[in-house]
C-alpha cells in the first residue's frame, strides 16, 4: 500500500469539497473492492474519504410503494433484513448472494453499486427493479446510471446516499456463480410491475445490461417456458479463462428461467 | 506409568493447541535485532532479454539499503540452483541442465523469474524502490505448452537445448510391447491432458537471513519442508557456506504440499545478502508473488495406447508423454514426470508389457516440479481412465475388466515390468470393500432419482497403487538421484524420564508430533504428554532429508522406532546391573524392566535416573546416558493402494458437476492414529477433486502471462463443493518397514482424479462421450453436450 491522506467528514458538504479539492481522492465505503487494490498498489489515491462517519447513510426505510435503502447498508443487513425479505424477497436473496460473510459484513450498498464493477450482484438487482439512484445532488434512474465496465454516472463530488427501489409484484435473482471468485459469471434479476416485466444481466458482458425480448415475453406470460427458447446475441459479451461467450449466453437464458421460477416461487 | 497413548489411538493433535489459539510461530512472526525487509523485482515478460539494470533511482529512493542484480551474484562468483536428480536417455546421454541463476543473468523465462532484490528499512521503502527500478527487456516470443514447444520454429529458451527437450526418456521394453499390440484383439487408445496446479498452501513462502560476524555464522529461517537439505544444496552448492557455518531453521509452517519441498532462488538471494548488509532481513511472499514463484505441478500431454486380448486380459500398455518443465529445473524437476510416473503404470494389474517414453520439456512458465501425489497422480489418472475406455470399447463392465487383470493378494510380492516390486497388498479386497460401501448396487435407483430431475448421474472406479516412502537410497541413485533418502530420529531420554525425539522430517500439518508421541509413548510406556518431537532446525536436529514423498512415518518412523529400540537395549543393560541379573534374562515391557519368572522390577524412569547418575552404573562396559539414535535407510518403496469410488450428478443445464458421494478403501498398512489418517485421507482426496473439478493453471499463449494469478481466477476446492465422504482402511502390513506401515500423505490426490473423471464421463456416456479433460468445468461439460452425439433434450 503506498501512503494516502485519510478524511472523515462529518457533513456530505464536507465530502464532496474534498472530492473536488483533492484530485484522484477517492471515497470508500466498505472499501471491499478499494482497500485490495490499494494493498496491490493497483491504485494510488493521494486522500480516502471515509464516509462511514456521514449521518443517515445506513438503514431501511419502507416508504409505502418504495423501499429505501441507506448507501453505507451492509449486504448482510439488506439480506437479513425482515423489510427487503417481505417486500422484495428477490433482493434479499441478492444480498445474500454477494462474496462471503466478511464481504457482506463490510460492503455496502452504495460502495457496490458507485464502483459498477461487471460482475456486481446488486446492479443486476437495481436495474432489474428500475431503481433510483439518490445521490447527494439529484436522482438519477437506474437506466441512466450504469454505464458499462466500472462507469457510472456520478460527478466526482457526487455521493450516493440511498438507493430507492420500487416494490415490485414479483421480483427474483438467479445467479451462476464464477467457480473462484463467486462473483457472477451470469446472474439474471426479473422483476415484474403492473406495467411490465424488467430483465437485467450482470456478469455476462462489459456492465449490466437489459433483456428487451425477454421482458416483452414475460411481461405477456410471467412463465419460465416464456424465456426458454429467447437466445442471447453472443456480441459484446465477455470471454475469459472462466466462460466463453456464446456459455454466457446460454447461461442468460437458463438463469432467466431460474430467476422468473424464484420470482414464482 | 502415567497416560501411555500408543499405536492405533486417536488423540487430538498435540499441536493444534497452538495452531489452533494463534500461538504458532511461523517465519513472519519472527523479528530480529535491527531487521530490514527485502522485496523481489520479478519479471513481467514470459521470455525477453535482459539487456539492463539502471539501480540508480532505486538506490536513491528513502530507506534502501542495497540493490543487488545477477550481475552482482555472478561478480561474487556463487553457483547456480542445484537440480537434485540428474536423469539420461535411452542411450545414457544425461538431461540438458542450463545453469539456473538465483537472480536472472542474460534472459528471463518466466513471468515471475527473480531480476533484483531491493532491501530497505521497511517492507513498503523496499516497494517503492522496487518500482523505481529500471529495467531493460527485449521482450522475445513466449511458448508455454509442451506441444507448441517441441514443435519446429518454436521459440527456443536456451541456446543449447534444441527444441526444448531437456531429456528424451523411456522406461520399458518396447520390443515385447510392440510384439504385444501386434496380436491383440483389441487396441484402446486414449489422448489426455494432465492440468498444471498450483499448490497454494495457506502460508506464503518467507525467509529471514542473518548473518553474525563475531561467529561467522548464517542463519536462514525459511518456509522449508527439509531444512536440511536447504543448508546442503544453498551452503555446498550455491553460496560456499561450510556446513557448520550456516543454520537453517523451519519453524511452524503453515503447508507445503510440495510447494516448499525444494531450495528456492528466493532463500540463496536473502542470506548472500544479509551478509552484504551485515543486518538481517524478512521476506514474506504476497499470495499474489506465490502464483508465479511457487513451483507448479502436473502439466502433461499423454497419448496412451492399450493392448487387450479377446476376454479384456491387459497385454501390453504404452504411453508417450510430454511433460512440462517450465523455465528451469527445479530441485527434483525432471525425477517427478519420469521416475515416480512411469513405474507406477502397472497399477495394481497384471499388465506383463509396458512402455513409457517422456519428453521432458522447457516452456515459459515457472518450473514445474513435485505437488502432492508428484507423478503417481498423472500415472493412475492415465491408466484408470484408460481402463474404463477399454472396458467401455470392448463392452465389459468397468468392475469385472478390473478384476480379470488385477494383482490377486496370493501373487504378492509382485514384480511388475518397470522395475518396482510390491511388497504387499489386496487390491481385490479393497475393491469389494468399496463396492459395499458405496452402496453400489442401489445406484441404479439413485440414477433414476437423477434422472427425475434432469439430472445426470454417473460412478466412476479408481483402483490404484502408488509408490511412497521416499526413498531406498542405492536405488534412487541408480534411477538419478543426487543425495541420499534415509531419514534419522535421536531419542533423548532425560533423567527424569521425559523423552525429547529429533527427527530428520518436518511436520507442516500432518500431526507428526502426535504420531510419532505415539509410537514412543507405545514403545516405551511413558506418558503420551511427556514425549516432545523437535524438527525443523539444523542445529537441534543431527539431519533429516525432510518431508514429501509420504516418506515421514515410513522412513522418519522407522528410524525413530530403531532409536527407540537403541533405548530398550541400553535400558536392559543397566536393569541388569541394578537388579543383579543377566541382561538375556531381563524382560522390558510397559514401561517396565523385569527379571523374568520374578517380581523384580526397575521402572523407566529408575534406570534413566540411573544412567545420569552412575553411582550404581556398569561404568566399565557402559557409557552414562540414555540417548540413541539410529538411520533408517529403506530396502523398498511401500505401495499403498485402494478403490475409490465417486458419485456425481451433472446438471446440463449449465454443465455443473456436483459430486455428490465419495468413497474411498485404502491400504495404508498400519495406522498409528487413525484420526489423522482419515484427515490425511480427506485433505488428499479433496486435492484432487480440486485437480478434476476446478483448478487450472492457465497461461497467455504468447505473451506467456499467467490468467489464473489469484484466488480469483484460480479455483480451489471448497467446503461446499465437497459430500461427507466415506473412508476407511483395508490394510496389509508392509514386508519391510519397522512398524508395517505403507504411508497415507498422497493417496487421496493419487487415487481420486480418475475417480471423479470416469464418474463424469459415465454420467454423459449415453450421449456418446469418452473422455473430458480436467478440470471438468460448467463450461466445459456444456461444450461436450453441445457437441455431443445426441442432442440434449430442453426443459
Amino acid at each position: 500500500m503506498k501512503p494516502f491522506a485519510y478524511h472523515q467528514p462529518s457533513q456530505i458538504p464536507d465530502a464532496a469539497k474534498l472530492l473536488t479539492s483533492i484530485e484522484d481522492s477517492k471515497l470508500v465505503a466498505g472499501g471491499m473492492t478499494l482497500i485490495p487494490t490499494l494493498k496491490q498498489r493497483l491504485a494510488n489515491p493521494p486522500a480516502l474519504v471515509d464516509l462511514s462517519k456521514l449521518g443517515n447513510l445506513k438503514g431501511i426505510t419502507d416508504d409505502g410503494a418504495t423501499i429505501t435503502i441507506g448507501a453505507m447498508t451492509p449486504h448482510a443487513v439488506v439480506a437479513a433484513s425482515k423489510l427487503v425479505q417481505s417486500k422484495i424477497p428477490g433482493l434479499a436473496v441478492l444480498a445474500s448472494m454477494i462474496g462471503d460473510p466478511a464481504v457482506r459484513s463490510r460492503g455496502t450498498i452504495g460502495g457496490s453499486v458507485a464502483n459498477n464493477d461487471p460482475a456486481a450482484d446488486y446492479p443486476a438487482g437495481v436495474l432489474g427493479l428500475g431503481a433510483t439512484i439518490v445521490t447527494s445532488t439529484r436522482e438519477i434512474a437506474a437506466d441512466k446510471f450504469f454505464l458499462g465496465l466500472f462507469e457510472t454516472a456520478l460527478e466526482v463530488s457526487e455521493i450516493i446516499t440511498a438507493i430507492r427501489f420500487p416494490v415490485p409484484l414479483k421480483a427474483g435473482y438467479a445467479k451462476f456463480k464464477a467457480p473462484a471468485s463467486r462473483y457472477a459469471l451470469v446472474g439474471v434479476f426479473v422483476a415484474k410491475f403492473a406495467d411490465g416485466v424488467r430483465v437485467a444481466v450482470t456478469g455476462a458482458g462489459s456492465g449490466v445490461f437489459r433483456v428487451p425480448p425477454m421482458e416483452a415475453a414475460l411481461s405477456g406470460n410471467f412463465d419460465p417456458t416464456a424465456v426458454a427458447a429467447i437466445k442471447i446475441d453472443t456480441d459484446g459479451l465477455t470471454s475469459d479463462i472462466h466462460a466463453e461467450a456464446d456459455y454466457r449466453a446460454h447461461l442468460v437464458t437458463v438463469m432467466a428461467k431460474r430467476a422468473v421460477d424464484a420470482a414464482l416461487s | 506409568m502415567g497416560n501411555v497413548i500408543g499405536i492405533g489411538a486417536s488423540p487430538k493433535r498435540k499441536e493444534d493447541q497452538r495452531f489452533l489459539t494463534g500461538r504458532g510461530n511461523y517465519v513472519s512472526d519472527i523479528k530480529r535485532p535491527g531487521m530490514t525487509a527485502g522485496v523481489f523485482v520479478r519479471s513481467p515478460h514470459g521470455h525477453a532479454v535482459l539487456r539492463g539494470i539502471d539501480k540508480s533511482a532505486a538506490l536513491a529512493s528513502p530507506g534502501v539499503i542495497a540493490v543487488l542484480t545477477g550481475e552482482d551474484a555472478a561478480a561474487d562468483k556463487l553457483g547456480s540452483l542445484p537440480c537434485g536428480w540428474g536423469i539420461s536417455d535411452a542411450n545414457g546421454v544425461p538431461m540438458k541442465e542450463p545453469p539456473f541463476p538465483m537472480l536472472a543473468q542474460g534472459k528471463v523465462r518466466f513471468v515471475g523469474d527473480m531480476v533484483a532484490f531491493v532491501v530497505a528499512e521497511t517492507p513498503e521503502q523496499a516497494n517503492e524502490a522496487a518500482e523505481l527500478l529500471k529495467v531493460d527487456y527485449e521482450v522475445l516470443p513466449s511458448v508455454v505448452g509442451v506441444l507448441e514447444a517441441v514443435r519446429p520454429g518454436a521459440p527456443q529458451l536456451f541456446d543449447d537445448v534444441p527444441n526444448n527437450i531437456c531429456c528424451d526418456w523411456e522406461l520399458g521394453d518396447k520390443a515385447a510391447v510392440e510384439t504385444a499390440f501386434r496380436k491383440a484383439a483389441h487396441v484402446a487408445k486414449l489422448s489426455l491432458v494432465n492440468n498444471r496446479l498450483i499448490g497454494n498452501p495457506m502460508e506464503p513462502r518467507a525467509a529471514i537471513a542473518e548473518y553474525e560476524p563475531g561467529t561467522d555464522r548464517f542463519t536462514l529461517w525459511t518456509t522449508s519442508q527439509f531444512p536440511h537439505v536447504v543448508r546442503f544444496l544453498m551452503g555446498a552448492l550455491v553460496l560456499n557456506i561450510p556446513q557448520h557455518k550456516l543454520r537453517v531453521v523451519a519453524p511452524d509452517v503453515g503447508g507445503g504440499f510440495g510447494v516448499k519441498q525444494f531450495h528456492y532462488g528466493e532463500e540463496a538471494v536473502i542470506t548472500w545478502a544479509a551478509k552484504r548488509v551485515m543486518r538481517p532481513i524478512k521476506w514474506v511472499a504476497s499470495r499474489s508473488e506465490g502464483y508465479v514463484s511457487d513451483r507448479h505441478g502436473r502439466d502433461h500431454v499423454t497419448e496412451a495406447e492399450l493392448a487387450l486380448d479377446e476376454t479384456g486380459k491387459f497385454l501390453a500398455f504404452r504411453v508417450n508423454t510430454l511433460a512440462n518443465m517450465g523455465g528451469y529445473l527445479s530441485t527434483f524437476g525432471p525425477n517427478i514426470p519420469t521416475n515416480l510416473y512411469a513405474p507406477l503404470l502397472g497399477g495394481v494389474y497384471t499388465t506383463p508389457a509396458i512402455y513409457c517414453n517422456v519428453k521432458v520439456v522447457f516452456t515459459n512458465t515457472v518450473p514445474v516440479d513435485a505437488y502432492r501425489g508428484a507423478g503417481r497422480p498423472e500415472a493412475t489418472f492415465v491408466l484408470e481412465r484408460m481402463v474404463d475406455v477399454a472396458a467401455s470399447e470392448m463392452g465389459i463392465d468397468r468392475v469385472e475388466i478390473r478384476r480379470r487383470n488385477m494383482i490377486p493378494k496370493e501373487a504378492y510380492p509382485y514384480q511388475t515390468p518397470v522395475l518396482v516390486q510390491y511388497d504387499s497388498g489386496d487390491p481385490m479386497g479393497c475393491l469389494d470393500g468399496a463396492l459395499i460401501a458405496a452402496d453400489v448396487k442401489n445406484f441404479g435407483i439413485r440414477k433414476a432419482a437423477s434422472a427425475s430431475k434432469g439430472k445426470f448421474r454417473g460412478l466412476g472406479y479408481s483402483t490404484y497403487v502408488e509408490a511412497c516412502g521416499l526413498a531406498p537410497s542405492r536405488f534412487a541413485g541408480r534411477l538419478g538421484a543426487r543425495g541420499g533418502l534415509y531419514e534419522s530420529a535421536t531419542v533423548r531420554v532425560h533423567p527424569t524420564g521425559q523423552v525429547t525425539v529429533m527427527i530428520g522430517t518436518h511436520n507442516h500439518g500432518q500431526g507428526h508430533e502426535t504420531t510419532f508421541a505415539q509410537i514412543v509413548s507405545e514403545k516405551l510406556g511413558v506418558s503420551f504428554e511427556d514425549v516432545d518431537i523437535v524438527y525443523g532446525d539444523t542445529d537441534r536436529v543431527q539431519f533429516g532429508m525432510g518431508t514429501y514423498g509420504s516418506r515421514s512415518l515410513v522412513v522418519g518412523g522407522a528410524a525413530l522406532s530403531k532409536a527407540t529400540d537403541k533405548v530398550i537395549v541400553k535400558g536392559k543393560k543397566i536393569a541388569a546391573h541394578l537388579l543383579e541379573a543377566s541382561e538375556v534374562d531381563i524382560q522390558f515391557e510397559a514401561g517396565k524392566f523385569s527379571v523374568a519368572g520374578t517380581d523384580r522390577i526397575k521402572t523407566f524412569e529408575e534406570i534413566a535416573g540411573a544412567a545420569y547418575v552412575p553411582h550404581n552404573y556398569p561404568l566399565e562396559v557402559l557409557e552414562p546416558g540414555l540417548e540413541e539414535q539410529a538411520y533408517y535407510d529403506p530396502v523398498n518403496f511401500t505401495y499403498p493402494g485402494g478403490c475409490h469410488i465417486a458419485e456425481v450428478e451433472v446438471d446440463p443445464e449449465t454443465g455443473t458437476v456436483t459430486l455428490v458421494n465419495y468413497t474411498a478403501v485404502d491400504d495404508v498398512g498400519t495406522v498409528i492414529n487413525p484420526m489423522i489418517v482419515e484427515g490425511q485421507l480427506h485433505g488428499g482426496i479433496v486435492q484432487g477433486v480440486g485437480q478434476a473439478l476446478f483448478e487450472n493453471a492457465v497461461y497467455d499463449e504468447s505473451s506467456g502471462q499467467l490468467l489464473s494469478g489469484s484466488l480469483m481466477d484460480y479455483c480451489m476446492p471448497r467446503a461446499d463443493h465437497m459430500p461427507m465422504m466415506k473412508v476407511s482402511t483395508h490394510s496389509t502390513l508392509c514386508t519391510h518397514t519397522p512398524m508395517g506401515v505403507k504411508g497415507c500423505g498422497e493417496v487421496g490426490t493419487i487415487g481420486s482424479p480418475a475417480a471423479v473423471i470416469n464418474a463424469v464421463v459415465d454420467a454423459l456416456s449415453h450421449l456418446g462421450v469418452t473422455h473430458v479433460d480436467m478440470p471438468a468445468t460448467p463450461n466445459r461439460i456444456w461444450r461436450l453436450l453441445q457437441n455431443a452425439s445426441l442432442p440434449v433434450a430442453a426443459e
